[in-house]
């Protein structure tokens, strides 16, 4: 039965039928989220709609969390703002560890209830301003924007923390560990740069993560890259040129 | 010839030299195409490779309106040697053109792009230069990464100086490189160029080396002195060893590529 059916008499959407209202409002009610308010058909009403169906598509529906898609939008504005504004950002990569394992001897559901437990824990330990988003199967990715780089390696072992001291209750009276790897990359500062080559950078590090036996943090080494004041003053201290302007 | 020339000639290998700058202006651009013109005159297979990929200007310095360009050979549309194209000063060229702009920014592709194109033409230059864009991007530090040797043209200024300091910094911390050669353009008295590696080094002693824990050696190639023939040149769009052969920057500018020479046949 669709949703629409429920309201009577059901209002006249003569042009508004061939905008498949009723898939609409099927995906919101799925989602568990109300109908928006007001007169259906209404400007106000559609525009309600379309903020309902934006936040849906930029989801992902198991865990919540940002979903690839508005993944890649954040990540590409957030690699402009560091490249004119120099603050620093950056990217985790993390998979589940072993989460096949899980799936192979718990079943897809004990899966499912592991990823949304995992989505929890990484929310539950950065800032609110901080994107977390679940980017492929047991992969996920957080941006976290002016994060200076003498905290990056602090801040992913507390979400690698977190998530290991989450016992995940996969059945009744069953509970399992669950760890992630994770892999960082600040993003370069002053320069253009792409989200592309960001991420790979950050999947390199989460490699090397697993490589040497999970449930641990990698970060690329911080390219030391600004002058220092220090560093200026004894460039120019003796150095006397008649040109400078 | 000596022994060793002759054996050289028969692993024949290109010497691969990235020139950069971190700050623009500086004449990067002008000391890559007479640098080439010089070794070309010293009997040397020379390409530049125009590797400022989003502001490419070596065919305004050259005064070439290339037909094709790398867009066309990275886009496949034409094979890399149609792109090959003979300069003025008796060098060969590569030319970004101005259909590059896409290419500015760091993508996996343009990366395997610029790799293949330099792997292709290396075995049949004696020197390939990649006249990289100004600035620390990724695409610079990715060209600076493909070559053998770095060439960072600074001037006197504090501006420049600054730059090609943070430039060596990177290039020494990011890509282990220990030993950058440095030419000095524009010097406004004698010996200055001496001055401003002297400079440099020091600062580079006591913040870069320590912490890589090995010393990080600038090799001062040469200094070319702030000459009027240069602008008059480049107004005209003209290689300077080529119209104003007697001019001292002409002069200094052959004398790095005698050194760079003698260096290889060292």
């Amino acid at each position: 039965m669709s949703i629409v059916d429920r309201r009577k008499p059901r209002p006249p959407l003569p042009e508004a039928d061939g905008l498949r209202l009723d898939v609409a409002l099927q995906l919101l009610h799925q989602a568990g989220k109300p109908v928006p308010p007001g007169d259906m058909g209404s400007t106000e009403w559609l525009q309600a709609l379309i903020d309902s169906l934006v936040d849906l598509s930029s989801r992902d529906a198991l865990t919540g969390l940002a979903n690839r898609r508005s993944f890649e939008v954040a990540l590409a504005r957030e690699i402009d703002r560091v490249a004119r504004a120099g603050e620093p950002a950056l990217l985790l990569a993390l998979d589940i560890d072993h989460f096949k394992r899980v799936n192979d001897t718990y079943g897809h559901a004990a899966g499912d209830q592991v990823l949304k437990a995992v989505a929890s824990a990484l929310l539950d330990s950065v800032r609110p301003m901080d994107l977390v988003a679940r980017v492929g199967g047991e992969e996920f990715a957080i941006i976290l924007p002016n994060c200076p780089s003498p905290f990056g390696a602090t801040v992913a072992e507390r979400v690698r923390r977190r998530v290991e001291r989450t016992p995940v209750a996969v059945a009744a009276s069953q509970q399992i560990d669950v760890t992630v790897s994770i892999g960082g990359a600040f993003a370069p500062q002053w320069v253009r740069s792409t989200p592309a080559l960001w991420i790979e950078r950050a999947d390199q590090q989460l490699y090397r993560a697993k490589a040497q036996g999970r449930n641990l943090v990698q970060l690329e080494p911080v390219t030391v890259s600004l002058v220092s004041n220090e560093e200026r003053q004894l460039l120019f201290d003796t150095f006397q040129s008649e040109d400078h302007e | 010839m000596t022994a060793a020339a002759v054996a050289g000639g028969a692993a024949r290998r290109s010497r691969i030299t990235a020139i950069t700058s971190g700050k623009g202006g500086v004449g990067k651009t002008f000391v890559a195409a007479n640098l080439a013109a010089a070794l070309a005159r010293q009997g040397q297979r020379v390409l530049v490779l125009d590797a400022d990929l989003g502001l490419a200007n070596l065919d305004v310095v050259l005064n070439l309106f290339p037909k094709i360009t790398l867009h066309d050979v990275f886009t496949g549309r034409c094979p890399l040697d149609d792109a090959i194209l003979p300069a003025p000063g008796g060098f060969s060229v590569l030319l970004a053109g101005s259909g590059m702009v896409e290419y500015s920014r760091m993508t996996p592709e343009v990366r395997d792009q610029l790799q293949k194109v330099i792997d292709q033409v290396a075995p049949r230059f004696d020197h390939v230069l990649l006249d990289t864009g100004a600035g620390i991007s990724d695409v610079v530090l990715y060209t600076v990464s493909l070559a053998d040797e770095v060439l960072v043209v600074a001037t006197p200024e504090p501006t420049s100086m600054t730059d090609a300091y943070a430039t060596i910094k990177v290039l020494a911390t990011t890509q282990g490189r220990r030993s950058i050669h440095l030419l000095v353009n524009q010097t406004r008295k004698p010996s200055e160029g001496r001055s401003v590696r002297i400079q440099l080094q020091q600062v580079v002693d006591r913040y870069v080396s320590p912490g890589l824990g090995e010393a990080v050696q600038l090799d001062l190639v040469g200094e070319i002195p702030s000459d009027p023939a240069v602008r008059e040149c480049v107004q005209r769009r003209q290689l300077l060893l080529h119209s104003l052969p007697g001019a001292p920057a002409a002069i200094a500018m052959v004398a790095v590529a005698t050194r760079m020479v003698g260096a290889v046949a060292a």
